[in-house]
């Protein structure tokens, strides 16, 4: 046993050992190492959170569509605010003694030790006049952020806004602290992630007196904020803008696209707001008033409100019959005013009959378009069932991008609506129903429910003779100028490109000398279609859709003004203006430019007051 | 009278009490530097934690008192059946307890949390000691070899299913005991030799790690006396090698996000300090920005709970050296190792090989956590989170020690009487 009580020596020799490598360890990095050392002027460290510029968006010629301000908020860390003088402080910040102690403690109450933002968005003379002071008020500074500014003023909920993240967000999504900056609508949503860039830490030392002292071990441990990509928009500014102009005093939508691409060059929605309004401290105030106004300025028509194609959905029949083998060019049908087989409805306007496919067109024949519907869904011979000449017929409308969403880069798209078998086997009991019930959407009225993008998508298909691609604001994205692969993706519909020139030809056959004159340009080939969707609620929609030039078309629109009444009294002339400026760049026809800009129609929603200046 | 005057306080060895009642206090204080804010001042504010670890203190100086009154035979007499009692909340809590931030180790009572494996130290280091004073036990005896790694090992796989690997390392401070006792020093260095060779083969691949391993041994063959006994060896040593290799491979591959990531930190493979490099960091920062006199009392900016996490437990050391400098650390250090110095005195001292070794068995815990916990607060020891003995904030730990340090006392104080 003796031998082993020399070992206790061994055991005290290893406890001195270690306390003394831990001695010389402190020692080291307490008095010798001055990496870990601040001195006593820098004795506080600020974590800095360096916010990314936010991408800039431009229209596809490189006008600034949106771009960033610089903002400076007041921040305070509670713990080290020392006695100031509040009265020359509330005088500086321009606030109340009250309006101090009730943010001073909401600060204290979100953390005493992490820093909150004290007061948003200084003006810079506020700025200026308080960065003299602000060695005075211990435990305030400025950190400086961006604003989104939106100089052309336009496409409001297209571009969208931004805001500070919500709760929800911050717990779904570490990314985000509070009062970060998030999109909340339109592309600053749908390209956040593209646009926001990476947010860079930066630690500071900073005195007693709160001043900047330098980075801590020159910046080793900072990450560096990565700015957010810069995105080329498909819009054209200035038609964005002209379109814009021609719906004031109007309700309605306008959708312009460039067929071969699926680049949307215009998306108008009436009426609007200046976007502008949605940035910074009034977000909250101006975001409240827009939304409790009735006209509805926040709802983008253009891709949420559905309506009944009206008789532009004659096209879509048309090309089905072809494609059914139930009507070719050469096909006639009579016309008695209305449809005959059931007693003259629906009606149609007087007309000379019975004439063939592009003459329906042109003239926009009810009757004819009942007869081709019949046609295809009691096609006995191929559907043993008017379900399965239904669901057939469905089918290819679907084809064409609509009754579902076509997932284009703006969020709040919505489907629209193509009635399924099941609705009008629940509406009419199963067996219940014919064509003849439901002979309504041969002439684009009915359960029908389509968004003017879907609309003008229509149009691209039929441009391009059979295919389209998917319609999408952002064509380049960052140095790539590319857009998401996504919208390079050819999308056929089931209509063989063969079919398609009849229906051309009525379209432009309506231009040249039917129901949409006046959308006519000289030496240009337009090809359109004018609708009027019925209105349950008041005077009818006026529509009208459209591309050009016929040939290599380089514009495909939709034209919706609600209330319009009869398609050609607002939405084709409005139609055509923006056909004109987005080839030509000039307008022909001053007077009618005139009348529409200054045209008013009022909305009939709800009330009947008589409309001003009809024409 | 004389006779009531020992019954408590006689023979005590005050010198370790001084030193106990140092380390809670200052311990104390720097929790309540280290929570400190302007609106909870009052020492005894129980929704702080300064103020729940006022509680605790004052139990445990309570609890040291009831223990000093106990008999001194009381101890090793329910040695055996206080680890069974240990044992089996070990297995209890498996299934009763609450889960505390990945751990399920905790019972919680109300307000408080106990956690079972902090008195598993003490009872553990009363069974060894009962266990290797028995007459005839001798340390070199294969049977006492492995009887003795059951006791220390039960535990230590208990803790380790309720995922607090810290606490089951400091069991391994045990072999100091056994070193003690008469274990041969090669297991001392085989210690250490495993725990290099467990830092490599986190470090290193393993088939590389492999390779070397088999060189050396080929060289060694070829230049060594090629005695059987040799031989044999060193296939035992190749076998224990690879296995410790593959079983680290194994357990680090089957760790906890956040323990893996604790060891790449330490180990330096990551060094992301906004992740877990950063409790280090800013540790260090704290540490360092202390200076030689610290910043003052209540001054420490770093050590704040924004920039030092779980600064009040096991990171209470940065709070030490942010305020008081180097001046406060080399004190801390030192009291610890006086007070380490002078348990090796009184367990020298006693008659009785129980106390003796108990003694052993307390000094031993108490170094591995005061190793571990500053080593990693000063980034000389991997992030485990073991608490500073007598310092941090808990009352689980603070009770526990406080019953490992006054059973010695108590001991202590009664050796004279053993012989009567
Ligand atoms: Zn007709």
């Amino acid at each position: 046993m003796n031998a082993l009580t020399g070992r206790r020596y061994v055991i005290a020799g290893i406890f001195i050992a270690v306390g003394i490598i831990y001695l010389l360890r402190l020692f080291y990095i307490q008095v010798i190492n001055d990496t870990y050392k601040l001195s006593a002027e820098n004795n506080v460290l600020r974590y800095v959170t360096e916010y990314p510029a936010r991408g800039l968006v431009y229209d596809r010629y490189g006008e600034l569509l949106v771009y960033n301000e610089v903002a400076y908020d007041l921040m305070v860390t509670p713990r080290q605010v020392k006695e100031l003088d509040t009265a020359d402080f509330c005088r500086t910040v321009g606030i109340t003694k009250e309006q101090f102690i009730k943010k001073y403690k909401q600060a204290r109450a979100y953390s005493p030790y992490k820093e909150s933002v004290f007061e948003k968005q200084l003006s810079k003379e506020t700025y200026a006049a308080l960065q003299e002071k602000l060695y005075k008020f211990q435990g305030f500074f400025v950190q400086s952020r961006t604003l989104r500014k939106y100089p052309q003023e336009i496409a409001a909920h297209t571009l969208g806004y931004v805001g500070e993240v919500s709760e929800a967000i911050i717990k779904k999504n570490p990314y985000y602290k509070m009062g970060d900056y998030i999109g909340i609508s339109g592309i600053e949503k749908s390209y956040e992630k593209e646009l926001r860039g990476r947010k860079g830490l930066k630690i500071m030392m900073v005195d007693v007196f709160n001043r900047p002292k330098g980075r801590f071990k020159d910046g080793i441990y900072d990450t560096l904020a990565i700015s957010g990509l810069n995105l080329v928009s498909s819009l054209s500014a200035k038609l964005q803008k002209y379109g814009e102009l021609l719906l004031q005093n109007k309700t309605g939508s306008i959708v312009a696209i460039e067929p071969s691409s699926g680049e949307i060059l215009a998306c108008v929605s009436s009426p609007s707001y200046n976007p502008n309004l949605l940035v910074g401290r009034e977000r909250t105030k101006n975001y409240g008033k827009l939304f409790v106004d009735n006209r509805l300025p926040l709802f983008n028509r253009a891709l949420m409100a559905y309506y009944p194609p009206g008789s532009t959905f004659k096209l879509i029949n048309g090309l089905i019959g072809e494609q059914e083998q139930v009507t070719s060019r050469e096909t006639r049908y009579p016309c008695a005013r209305g449809y005959p087989v059931m007693g003259g409805k629906p009606k149609c306007h007087p007309h000379p009959s019975p004439m063939d496919l592009p003459g329906a067109v042109s003239t926009s024949c009810n009757s004819y378009f009942c007869y081709v519907f019949r046609s295809i869904i009691d096609n006995k011979k191929k559907y043993p069932s008017v379900v399965d000449g239904y669901n057939a017929w469905r089918e290819y409308v679907l084809s064409f991008g609509i009754g579902k969403k076509i997932h284009t880069d703006l969020p709040q798209e919505l489907p629209g609506n193509v009635p399924t078998q099941q609705y009008y086997d629940k509406y009419f009991g199963v067996n219940g129903w014919k064509s003849s019930t439901i002979v309504s959407l041969s002439i684009g009225q009915g359960e029908l429910g389509v968004t003017p993008l879907q609309m003008a998508n229509i149009m691209c298909s039929i441009a391009n003779r059979g295919f389209y691609y998917t319609p999408h604001i952002i064509k380049g994205i960052g140095e790539s100028k590319q857009p998401h692969p996504e919208y390079k993706i050819k999308h056929q519909t089931k209509i063989d490109a063969r079919y398609f020139d009849p229906i051309i030809d009525g379209m432009q056959g309506a231009v040249d000398h039917g129901t949409s004159t006046a959308a006519k340009l000289k030496d240009i080939v337009i090809c359109g279609k004018t609708g009027t969707a019925q209105n349950p609620h008041g005077k009818d929609h006026s529509v009208f859709v459209a591309f050009a030039p016929r040939d290599n078309p380089k514009i495909a629109i939709a034209v919706m003004v609600e209330n319009g009444g009869w398609g050609a009294s607002w939405a084709v002339p409005i139609g055509g203006l923006m056909i004109e400026k987005y080839l030509r760049d000039s307008i022909s026809k001053p007077e009618m430019e005139k009348r529409m800009l200054e045209g008013v129609v009022l909305s009939t929603e709800n009330k009947s007051k008589k409309e001003t200046d009809k024409k | 009278m004389r006779k009531s005057q020992r019954g408590i306080f006689s023979n005590i060895d005050w010198i370790t009490v001084i030193f106990y009642l140092l380390l809670v206090g200052m311990g104390w204080i720097n929790i309540y530097a280290s929570v400190y804010n302007e609106e909870h001042q009052l020492i005894t504010d129980l929704s702080q934690k300064y103020g729940k670890q006022m509680i605790w203190i004052v139990t445990s100086i309570l609890l040291a008192t009831v223990i000093l009154i106990i008999d001194g035979n009381f101890y090793a007499a329910i040695a055996w059946p206080l680890w069974i009692i240990v044992l089996i909340s070990l297995v209890a809590v498996l299934f009763f307890g609450t889960e505390i931030s990945g751990s399920k180790s905790w019972f919680k009572i109300g307000e408080f949390s106990v956690q079972p494996a902090e008195f598993a130290k003490f009872a553990t280091a009363m069974v060894l000691a009962k266990y290797l004073s028995q007459l005839g036990i001798k340390m070199t005896d294969t049977k006492t070899k492995i009887i003795s790694t059951i006791i220390i090992i039960t535990p230590i796989i208990l803790i380790l299913l309720e995922n607090e690997t810290g606490v089951a390392l400091v069991f391994i401070s045990f072999i100091l005991v056994l070193y003690r006792e008469g274990l041969s020093g090669n297991f001392l260095l085989f210690g250490m030799l495993m725990l290099v060779l467990f830092m490599l083969a986190l470090l290193v691949d393993k088939l590389i790690l492999l390779i070397v391993l088999f060189s050396l041994s080929v060289i060694l063959f070829l230049f060594m006396r090629k005695s059987r006994q040799n031989i044999f060896l060193l296939i035992g040593m190749i076998v224990v090698c690879s296995s410790v290799i593959y079983g680290v491979d194994y357990a680090y591959n089957h760790l906890q996000p956040h323990q893996r990531k604790r060891i790449d930190v330490f180990l330096g493979k990551e060094a992301d300090i906004k992740k877990a490099g950063y409790n280090v960091n800013q540790s260090l920062i704290a540490i360092g920005s202390g200076g030689i006199y610290g910043k003052g009392f209540l001054n420490g900016t770093q050590t704040k709970y924004d920039f030092v996490p779980e600064q009040s437990t096991d990171f209470i050391f940065c709070t030490v050296g942010e305020e008081w400098g180097f001046v406060g650390t080399a004190t801390v250090i030192l009291v610890f190792i006086l007070l380490f110095l002078r348990i090796l005195f009184l367990a020298e001292r006693q008659r009785s090989q129980f106390s003796r070794i108990y003694a052993y068995g307390v000094v031993s815990i108490l170094f591995f956590h005061l190793m571990i916990n500053i080593g990693m607060t000063i980034g000389l020891a991997p992030v485990i989170g073991i608490p500073l003995p007598f310092f941090s904030y808990g009352g689980s730990s603070l009770w526990s020690f406080t019953i490992l340090l006054f059973i010695l006392v108590k001991l202590d104080a009664y050796r004279l009487d053993i012989l009567r």
